[in-house]
């Protein structure tokens, strides 16, 4: 339980530094940067508090947000992946996800790419709706949403299966 | 009563996540008015550390880059001395009453957006080195932005790449001038727009600061026109400039602040009050 708890802290700061030091400069043609800190997220333990998650979400997001002087658009897109959360798990690893501790390394590809992507879609659309705040731009938030989303599912699965403790 | 409390206690989670929800947005809708960011920026201490202390690396990376962009910039002064000392009418600058319109400050920029549709730029100097809101930011080549925070120790500017900057800029061979505007698309190319039908425009023809803004000198470069087209009410034409300065990699800047602005301000102010 508490290396648990060191080891998402650690985790926490960690995908900050790393989000706003390196991959934000990435700027791959001109515009697509892999969101990488959003693994908090997804690799956060399942059977919690949800309240106390919410609360971790926006302050994730609204770190990030200090760092990018973009307002508040990553806390709120953290927030709404937060809060739907629960909804994909069930969706994707089925009922009895809460019953045991689920770990993402070790679940079926089919599943955990799902819930990846449905992570990376949600919070991403949200972030670029807001980033771009007008009805104009529809085409270039999508357009951002698919490719930024295609490079940071890319970036999380490979994280995934390289820093995962082996089971067995 | 009870029942309040239940339905409170029961839907906790939806209550938390729509409250916090709101301030987000708020924060967000906050950026997007000018001057009203307040909470929060990237000029602080905890930030502006971090930032300044990955920059002191990055620097060494660019350093023949920023050497040459000195050489020039040094050519170009001693030119203009040249032309100059051939002249009677050189003011002594070591004179005590010689005054300047604009002081120099000199900074380093240790973050800077340019994929997003609003960037900001973090300056490692602050209130300390004197450097205020309003001011100007450039560098050798040209126009960056305009301080809108500061902090003790650092400073953040809106960037020209910016939906909110709107910057007076006019041809270098004419006074035509119109309004400096980002569309979000390419961070080195910008538009010109509400220049009027009769202005000589050609392409390749150079773009600079106007005068009538009370943060930048007029006659600072901006960039070279690349293409222009009429705008729909075909009566003013719409430019694209090709900025001098490299946006995605610009360095150490120089700020500017209009000595003479508090006057001028006053002065505008008692003919508003008449």
């Amino acid at each position: 339980m508490n290396s648990n708890l060191i080891s998402n802290i650690l985790r926490f700061i960690g995908l900050i530094l790393i989000q706003v030091l390196v991959l934000n400069n990435i700027n791959f043609m001109g515009y697509v940067n892999p969101y990488l800190y959003i693994l908090f997220l997804l690799l956060y333990p399942f059977n919690t508090n949800q309240s106390l998650f919410l609360f971790l979400a926006f302050l994730l997001g609204l770190s990030v947000d200090i760092f990018e002087d973009s307002g508040g658009i990553h806390a709120a897109a953290c927030l709404v992946a937060a809060f739907v959360r629960p909804n994909l798990l069930r969706f994707s690893f089925g009922i009895s996800y809460d019953h045991q501790t689920l770990r993402l390394a070790a679940t079926p590809l089919g599943a955990r790419i799902s819930y990846v992507v449905l992570m990376v879609a949600i919070h991403h659309l949200v972030l670029f709706s807001l980033e771009m705040f007008s009805f104009s731009h529809i085409i270039l938030v999508l357009k951002k949403t698919l490719f930024s989303g295609i490079f940071t599912v890319i970036v999380i699965l490979l994280s995934i299966a390289l820093f995962s403790k082996k089971y067995r | 009563m009870q029942q309040i409390f239940n339905f409170l206690i029961r839907n906790k989670n939806n209550i938390l996540f729509l409250s916090l929800l709101a301030f987000s947005i708020f924060l967000t809708i906050q950026t997007h008015s000018f001057h009203k960011s307040k909470f929060i920026s990237s000029a602080n201490w905890v930030t502006g550390g971090i930032y300044s202390w990955n920059n002191n690396i990055q620097d060494y990376f660019y350093l023949d880059e920023y050497n040459q962009r000195l050489v020039e910039e040094n050519k170009n002064l001693r030119n203009i001395i040249r032309q100059l000392s051939g002249k009677d009418t050189i003011p002594n600058y070591t004179d005590t009453t010689f005054t300047s319109d604009y002081t120099f400050r000199s900074a380093d920029v240790i973050n800077n957006n340019f994929s997003k549709r609003d960037n900001y730029i973090t300056l490692d100097k602050g209130e300390n080195e004197g450097i205020a809101a309003e001011n100007g930011v450039v560098t050798s080549k040209g126009i960056i932005g305009i301080i809108d925070r500061t902090n003790t120790n650092y400073s953040r500017a809106i960037s020209i790449l910016n939906s909110q900057s709107k910057i007076n800029a006019q041809l270098k061979k004419s006074n035509h001038f119109g309004s400096l505007t980002w569309n979000g698309k390419d961070p080195n190319l910008m538009q010109l727009t509400d220049v009027p039908k009769q202005a000589p425009v050609a392409k390749g023809d150079t773009i600079i600061t106007g005068g009538k803004s009370l943060i930048f000198p007029k006659g600072l470069l901006i960039g070279t026109i690349q293409d222009f087209k009429l705008d729909n009410t075909e009566s003013y034409f719409t430019i694209n400039v090709k900025l001098f300065n490299d946006m995605t990699n610009i360095g150490y800047v120089y700020v500017i602040e209009n000595k003479n602005k508090e006057e001028i301000l006053s002065l505008e102010k008692e003919e508003e009050d008449e």
